[in-house]
């Protein structure tokens, strides 16, 4: 049993490392670099706290956490200010609405409830980009971004095992 | 006191609910900065002192990543350049022989360009200087297309500047700060550039939409483009010169022109900032602010309108009158001056004799 086990989960455990964690990753995997002519993609981190966060307990701090990662992200990739802090709340929403649904599915309906969830996300983010910059994003650039971090959902399965249970006043 | 202590410690609040209002707020915030951004004018004070900062501090960590990975390439490029020698000298001895002839004939008409320039007395623009950077975190999403470059105001970069590599054009700056700049590129959905097709001057607007081949909208004319044509920036509305290579136009799937851009077939490494702001850097501004300027003459009503025209041609001019006033030894207006409307009967003048208080033409020989 966790040293956890007997008291209240502390936000900087399942919040602050999670976010951490985005950020670094996101850094890496912005560097300049090309093999055989091809660059890194270019996975949004950020969605793997925001499916796990609202898997694990509603919390007040989450959104602001989700808020703060997403402005980190528009300004880190140089995109409009608050479109990836909107488009991850939108995910955050939608799991936490449809937490009671998904809560205790096997793996590979996880699986795709995460790319469900992460598709509704990109697509907010596609009518948020057109309306800001009344332009169309290309839909290819939109679709292989989604399918590359529909391909983390490994890790937000083990950020959702590692705190489910975590807090006992959600047992 | 704890918050539990006091008179509000009782109230049992459902946390969803207190979950749910946090969101909205959150919400409200994301939307506020949203309406707020203005990242894609020209306008330095767009880019705001918080994208300065967090671009001054990801500019050293993301130069740290980036080094290993350039270093690897580095690596295999040796490794290979070891193992492929012989093919490659091959190949290196082929493109000699073809490129012998381009430079024969890139001479030829190098001269010839000069003698039609010399003839037409054309002004051809300066040399515009430039800034080398090194590009240290690449951004590839479908909603933001940027760069971040190691080089920044301490070597002349303003917002605004367009951004080359070897190839081509690659984008423009969009933010700036000590040390380090951020380069939106072509392919950003908030890019616009104003480009032309070079083998009909039509012109379009190069519109970036997060893909790797931007769109050419706007483009007018009868049959103004063909699959290959060469595509390089028009110059309209001064933001970046005209003639920096663009790409090569292509139909797309969708049927919309689009161009494949020369800036993408080289490294990503290395960029150029030409510290370009806008046409009126190109002219000569010590000749435009010369102080001596040539001496104003008025015409003589007398001799322009009251009197009659010389029935013949003016002989040539003697030759003291063909000296031009130069800007440092200019003449005395007194000595150039026309008469003054006097009691006297009008004469007719020689034809040439204003001329001599007139400058030459530029180029003209002396």
């Amino acid at each position: 049993m966790s040293m956890s086990g007997g008291r209240a989960l502390n936000p900087g455990r399942w919040l602050g490392v999670p976010m951490l964690l985005c950020i670094v990753a996101t850094i890496l995997f912005a560097a300049p670099i090309r093999i055989w002519g091809l660059q890194l993609p270019e996975p949004v981190f950020a969605m793997v706290p925001a499916f796990a966060w609202a898997m694990i307990r509603p919390s007040i701090l989450a959104p602001f956490a989700l808020l703060i990662l997403g402005l980190f992200l528009d300004i880190f990739w140089g995109g409009p200010t608050g479109l990836w802090g909107l488009s991850l709340l939108v995910a955050y929403a939608m799991v936490l609405i449809l937490r009671n649904a998904m809560t205790g599915q096997s793996r590979p309906m996880m699986w795709a409830w995460f790319a469900g969830v992460t598709a509704v996300t990109m697509v907010a983010g596609f009518l948020f980009t057109m309306l800001d910059s009344l332009a169309m994003p290309s839909l290819l650039a939109v679709f292989w971004q989604f399918l590359v971090t529909a391909l983390l959902f490994p890790f937000a399965h083990r950020l959702v095992d590692r705190f489910e249970d975590a807090d006992v006043r959600f047992r | 006191m704890p918050f539990r202590e006091g008179p509000l410690g009782d109230l049992k609040v459902p946390l969803t609910w207190t979950a749910a209002v946090a969101l909205i707020v959150a919400a409200v915030i994301a939307v506020a900065f949203l309406l707020a951004d203005r990242r894609e004018t020209l306008q330095e004070q767009a880019y705001g002192v918080t994208r300065q900062t967090v671009d001054v501090v990801a500019k050293p960590v993301s130069g740290a990543i980036a080094a290993p990975g350039r270093w690897t390439g580095l690596g295999f490029d040796y490794v290979r350049s070891y193992f492929f020698t012989a093919q490659e000298n091959r190949r290196l001895k082929t493109e000699l022989a073809e490129m012998r002839q381009w430079r024969d004939r890139a001479l030829a008409l190098q001269d010839q360009n000069e003698r039609f320039k010399s003839l037409m007395g054309l002004r051809t623009d300066p040399p515009i200087p430039m800034a080398s950077a090194r590009v240290v975190s690449d951004s590839r999403g479908p909603f933001a297309n940027t760069r971040l470059a190691d080089a920044g105001s301490e070597k002349g970069i303003v917002v605004g500047n367009p951004v080359l590599n070897e190839r081509g054009l690659v984008g423009r700056v969009v933010g700036v700060s000590h040390g380090v700049s951020r380069v939106l590129l072509l392919t950003d959905i908030a890019s616009r550039t104003p480009v032309m097709i070079d083998r009909t001057n039509a012109r379009a607007i190069l519109t970036g939409d997060g893909g790797p081949n931007p769109k050419l909208e706007y483009l007018r004319g009868v049959d103004p483009i063909q699959q290959g044509d060469r595509v390089v920036t028009s110059g309209d509305g001064g933001v970046v010169p005209r003639g920096l290579p663009v790409g090569a136009a292509v139909k797309g799937l969708d049927g919309r022109w689009r161009v494949v851009l020369f800036a993408d077939q080289s490294s990503i490494d290395f960029i150029r900032i030409l510290l370009f702001k806008d046409f009126a850097q190109l002219a000569n501004e010590k000749e435009l602010q010369a102080k001596t300027l040539p001496p104003v003459t008025t015409e003589d009503p007398q001799t322009s309108i009251l009197s009659i025209p010389p029935a013949a041609p003016a002989p040539a001019a003697p030759a003291p009158t063909t000296t031009a006033p130069s800007a440092a030894q200019p003449k005395p207006p007194a000595a150039a001056a026309p008469k003054p409307a006097a009691p006297k009967p009008a004469q007719p003048k020689p034809a040439a004799a204003p001329v001599a208080t007139r400058p030459p033409p530029t180029g003209t020989p002396q």
